[in-house]
Formats: C-alpha cells, structure tokens, sequence
C-alpha cells in the first residue's frame, strides 16, 4: 500500500512544521500531485481520512490535491506535449527522443492552521 | 476557533528524505563503507544472488547485510549460514525502506568492521525507487521470468540503477526474453546503466559482477 507509506511520510513532515509554529491544529494541508506520478489521488484521499483519525493533530483535517499537467519535451523538433495523450513517441514529428519536463511531481504546497 | 493561518510549504513529498539520504552517504563515504542498496521485485532472486556474492567477496571484504522484509527472519537466516553478519529488518508492512530506517537498520548492523554494506530492500519495483536510501550505488535484479518490457513499465527504478542484472538465464531458453532489446530499453532510461546478464543459481557471470563491485568500493574509498 504505496500511498499509506507516503501518507504517514507527509503527516510526519508537517507535524513537525506545525508544532514549530506553534499551531495546535492542522485544518487544511493542500499537495501537489503530477498527472503521471506513482500516487493516485482516490486512495491517497482514503488514506489520508483514515491516518487523520489516528493522529489529534489532524482531526477532521481536509486534503485538497491540485493536479499539474504531465508535459514531455521532444529533442527531435524541441517541442512539447501532453504526455498522457501520446506517451513516449512525440505527436510531432514521430521521435522518440523525449523526456518528461515536469508531471511527476508530489509536493506539499501549504497548510492552513490554527 | 482560534485564527487560521496559511504556512506555506513548497517542497518536495521526498525533499526531507532526499536531505537525510545524502547526510548518511557522506558519513558512510567518511567511514569507508560502501553501502549496496540492492532492489527487485520478489522472487528475482536477491537472497540467491547475495548468498553467491558473498561467498565471492568474503576473503576481500568484510560483508554486513540488512534484510528489509514486511516480515518474517528466513531471508536473514540464509545470509546468516555463509557467516556473513546479517540482521533483519522488519518495515511493518511499509512498502520500502526510507533513509531513516535505513540509519536505525545500519546502527543496529554496526559497520565498525564492515567494508561492504548491503540493504536488501523490500520487493517491489516502484517505492524503492522514489525514496534515496543513502546508498553508495544502487542495483536492481531483472529477472528472466518477469520479462523484457519492464523497463518500459517502471521507467523511474530503471532510472535511479547505477547496474542491472539479469538473473536466471539459465531459463531463457523457455521464455520469450530478449537480452538486446532489454538493454535497449534499459538504456533509453538510462544511458549510464551497466547491465550484467547473470544465473545465481549456475554462478554463470558472478565473475563480471563481483568485478564491478570490487572497482565501485575502491572509488568509493579513494573518495571518487
């Protein structure tokens, strides 16, 4: 269960964040998440309903998760696409030679606390 | 209802481990001790190839191994019967070990006398992958039966491998694997990859891979 590991991974970060802030509790932790990144937001969501209970810091706390766009850079015509569209064989002119330029990202944005 | 204050973060989910990975590759590196961290799915063959490798190196090196597990200790047996220092660790149920657990599992090795460290990571193609160990280098078992494409499917643990092996060759003749096009494919991902077919089993290529590790640990210790 991937996403339970990174769910724990994460509380345990901003835990550390909020008490060093002198917050007592954390309302609303906002992540951002990469169209083709190894989490999948539906059972990151459950995780995370499941782990708050665990955890008096996280009562009730909601878990809003942007997704960013996945967008590959082809080395053949030094264009971009959408990565989930086409996969690894760029659209364009039909090279191969791509890489991803941003999509799997898993970042903490912010969190609101009181 | 106390005020409601925004703290904002923008940071890696892995930023935090990525951080403590590369504070225990620098004490180890101080220490002269090579950390293998070595990754696969199940059943690839890690133990069986850990056994013959420790049995190659051990008049060289003095050899601790870590064995992640969700749980059991048969892993950590077997290594124990070559009369290699071993220890178990178990994850609870976590999929990958973490730069953290890989300190807490390397204080409870004790590496004073040890020069070649190896952390058998839990198998699975995907977490491993995401979170630094500290490891000095990082190597993955392919093995025959799992076939060719998966490097197309877990493109990132392809990525983060300094070497590949390919083990139970002894089986090709019984499955549609194709060692070109896997290395192929393996160097789309990532050019720098070594890849050294290997049977554990029959010790076919043992030789050329306990080469690469002898060359890596002396770089290590030369501080390269």
């Amino acid at each position: 269960m991937h996403e339970l590991g990174v769910t724990f991974h994460v509380m345990d970060h901003l835990e550390k964040v909020a008490l060093e802030n002198n917050a007592s509790k954390i309302c609303k932790v906002t992540l951002e998440l990469g169209e083709v990144s190894t989490v999948i937001e539906s059972y990151l969501q459950s995780c995370w309903k499941w782990a708050c209970a665990k955890r008096p810091l996280f009562e009730g706390c909601e878990l809003v998760v942007e997704t960013l766009p996945a967008v590959t850079f082809c080395e053949g015509c030094e264009d971009t696409y959408a990565t989930v569209e086409y996969g690894r064989v760029c659209p364009h002119c039909g090279s191969d030679k791509t890489y991803l330029l941003q999509g799997n990202e898993f970042n903490m944005k912010e969190i609101e606390v009181e | 209802m106390g005020d409601v204050r925004i703290l904002e973060i923008k940071e890696s989910v892995f930023a935090d481990n990525d951080r403590r990975a590369h504070q225990l590759r620098e004490e180890l590196r101080e220490k002269k001790v090579f950390l293998l961290n070595l990754m696969s799915s199940p059943g690839a063959g890690k133990t069986t190839t850990l056994v013959r490798t420790i049995e190659a190196l051990k008049g060289e090196f003095t050899i601790g191994v870590m064995e992640a597990d969700i749980d059991s200790d048969v892993d950590a047996r077997t290594i124990a019967q070559t009369g290699a220092k071993s220890i178990q660790l178990h994850t609870g149920g976590m999929c990958h070990l973490d730069a953290e657990m890989t300190r807490q599992g390397v204080e409870g090795l004790g590496i004073e006398d040890v020069d070649l460290a190896i952390l058998e990571n839990v198998g699975n193609l995907v977490c491993p992958a995401e979170f630094d160990t500290g490891a000095s280098k990082n190597a993955m078992i392919l093995s025959v039966p799992e076939g060719h494409d998966k490097p197309l499917k877990y493109p990132l643990m392809f990525e983060v491998c300094d070497i590949v092996l390919i083990n139970k060759t002894d089986v090709l003749p019984y499955f549609d694997f194709d060692i070109e096009l896997v290395e192929q494919h393996i160097h789309k991902r990532n050019p720098r990859a070594k890849v050294i077919p290997i049977c554990a089993k029959t010790g076919e290529g043992m030789d050329a891979w306990a080469d690469w590790l002898r060359t890596e640990i002396k770089k290590w210790r030369a501080g390269e």
